[in-house]
């Protein structure tokens, strides 16, 4: 419960950052960031088997790759407060000469990233041919990436899916932010995608369905689940199903705030919802 | 003049899957990509002899490319392979964002390059490769001349860290440059020594332009011959040195004259020593079906067409 609760606390803080971050610069994706505060706090502290500091090829560490580049608020919120780089740097977000850039990238150094992601669909290619890579190596680590539901329109990640069962990449954890939500709209609204995890299945992967994706308990029960049915010769997918603006009143029940930064007030009202707990930046 | 002679021909691409065999026997971190197109690429004999590390992704090239700059990280230099077109314009964005800009070592490996790929047509015969790799940050463009360079090239760009797109084709040319080469990355290769005109030529162009400096050479005109086996980073300092003695250029590729060889030597002499310049290049246009003889006339890429030009040329001198 002890541990619940720090968690708890990191993730309250961890949203005072998105949202500090992104009203800094008038510019930046606070909703679909606060949605995944929980998952990526939970990945970050406890779930990735990591090594102390960085180095690019991650070899004997489990490593993350994040497909939907726009939510980099909560990525470099928590790269920062688990020691990848200094806290205060997450003031440079966005501007100019920063390493934490609208998007991530390795081009600036920035440790944590691995690969540059924004343009949507890629990044799951990116992680099978880590897992191959890991295969070739024996390295018994895993990998782990996440994707947006939205982002899933994009037809690179149909190969991927494809390929992944096909050549039996059972070290990968691909995680689904299900918030329902793109910029014009509802994803059904959009280009609605019917079930994703028939979709999942009929390619053959094992899902993993985490129907409270903003709940830190069932966040880490679901990963560990997904965990164990890693090395079972089919690639493991976790849906994860989130609210987008998270923690936030006026975020939540809309796509109103996919790539909007508060106002002064609305800031305010957002920071008196969630206290300050290990410290801002 | 120095002469070159051939006593066999063969396609570059056969060049590229002897580079990637030898690799595969010499570098244990090398690993190759295919998407369904093993044979053309020459891949097979790198996938018998290393199973292990080869991944056939099937028809899928935008999910090659991020595969390839994912297993970079774990310290693998990924080659991959298809042809040209599929290789550059189909996955543009996944190259800029997965590989160049993130600056992974990935080797992109690309046969039937230009209009020699001949009966496919235009769908096939890219004409604008070298445009979009060169503009890549970062990107290193080489296009070799024949067999033996090509063979060297693959080899030499595994040592190379960073992103390289590789061209080559499809049709058997003369092998004319030596077996045991070592090949350097940006550094032109002087082949014959002239004073009247410059001929730099890059891939398939560089034999015809051989063939045609013998026709000059009938004719009273001695040329200055370069082999510009990489467009990125060019080789600016050997092309100064070369108009600074001739005065005038000719450039020739088996591309588009936008976006092309002929484009950024244009700059370097912009900048530095403005003298006439003739583009042996497409004229913004698409191929069409064809042998690749019959195209190189038709689209004006061959000797003939580099004769043409360096009498034009010195007549602007």
């Amino acid at each position: 419960m002890t541990q619940l609760n720090n968690l708890s606390d990191f993730v309250t803080q961890v949203r005072r950052d998105i949202l500090r971050m992104v009203h800094k610069v008038n510019s930046g994706h606070p909703g679909g960031s606060l949605g995944c505060a929980e998952f990526f706090v939970a990945l970050y502290s406890t779930i990735l088997n990591r090594k102390k500091g960085f180095d690019m090829n991650g070899n004997r560490e489990d490593i993350f790759f994040l497909s939907n580049g726009h939510i980099s608020p909560v990525f470099y919120s928590v790269l920062a407060r688990v020691g990848y780089f200094k806290i205060e740097e997450l003031s440079t977000f966005r501007l100019l000469d920063s390493r934490l850039q609208g998007h991530p990238t390795t081009h600036e150094g920035l440790p944590g990233v691995r690969i540059a992601s924004g343009s949507l669909g890629q990044g799951l290619s990116v992680a099978i041919g880590a897992c191959e890579a890991k295969k070739l190596n024996g390295d018994p680590n895993l990998i782990y990436s996440l994707h947006g539901d939205g982002e899933l329109q994009e037809g690179q990640n149909w190969e991927a899916i494809m390929y992944a069962s096909a050549k039996k990449v059972d070290n990968l954890i691909a995680t689904i932010d299900l918030n329902g939500k793109q910029i014009d709209g509802s994803t059904d609204d959009v280009l609605t995608m019917g079930s994703i995890r028939n979709k999942f299945e009929a390619f053959d992967w094992i899902v993993v369905e985490i129907e409270k994706g903003n709940d830190l308990s069932e966040i880490l029960n679901g990963m560990k689940k997904a965990k164990s049915l890693t090395g079972k010769q089919k690639p493991v997918c976790v849906l994860l199903k989130t609210m987008m603006g998270n923690g936030v009143d006026f975020m939540m029940h809309t796509h109103a705030w996919h790539g909007k930064a508060p106002n002064d007030e609305q800031l305010a009202s957002a920071l008196e919802q969630n206290k300050e707990t290990l410290g801002d930046y | 003049m120095k002469t070159y002679t051939y006593k066999e021909k063969k396609d570059t691409r056969s060049g590229f899957g002897a580079g990637l065999a030898e690799l595969g026997r010499t570098n244990p971190n090398v690993v190759a990509l295919c998407a369904d197109l093993i044979g053309s690429l020459k891949m097979n004999e790198f996938i018998n002899e290393n199973p292990e590390r080869f991944f056939q992704v099937g028809i899928a090239e935008a999910n090659m490319m991020g595969i390839a700059a994912g297993l970079t990280i774990g310290g693998k230099i990924p080659f991959t392979g298809t042809f040209a077109n599929f290789s550059t314009g189909r996955v543009y964005d996944q190259i800029r964002q997965s590989i160049a800009y993130s600056n992974k070592n990935v080797k992109i490996c690309a046969s039937h390059a230009g209009l020699t790929l001949g009966e496919d047509g235009a769908t096939h015969q890219i004409l604008e490769d070298i445009g979009l790799m060169k503009m890549l940050p970062g990107m290193v463009v080489i296009n070799p001349c024949d067999y033996n360079q090509t063979k060297a090239a693959t080899i030499a760009i595994a040592d190379y860290k960073g992103p390289v797109y590789l061209r080559f084709g499809r049709p058997s040319v003369p092998i004319f440059t030596p077996e045991d080469q070592t090949f350097e990355i940006g550094k032109a290769i002087q082949l014959q020594e002239g004073t009247d005109v410059t001929i730099i030529a890059t891939g398939h162009l560089v034999w015809e332009a051989l063939e045609a400096a013998k026709a000059l050479n009938e004719k009273g005109i001695s040329a200055d011959i370069l082999n510009i086996h990489t467009i990125k980073p060019l080789d600016d300092e050997a092309i100064l040195k070369s108009v600074k003695k001739t005065g005038c250029v000719v450039t020739a590729e088996e591309h588009n004259y936008l976006g092309g060889l002929g484009e950024s030597v244009a700059r370097v002499l912009v900048k530095n020593n403005p003298v006439p310049q003739e583009f042996v290049a497409t004229n913004d246009t698409f191929g069409e079906s064809g042998t690749p003889q019959q195209l190189m006339k038709k689209y004006g890429i061959n000797f003939e067409s580099i004769i043409d030009s360096v009498i034009r040329v010195i007549k602007r001198k």
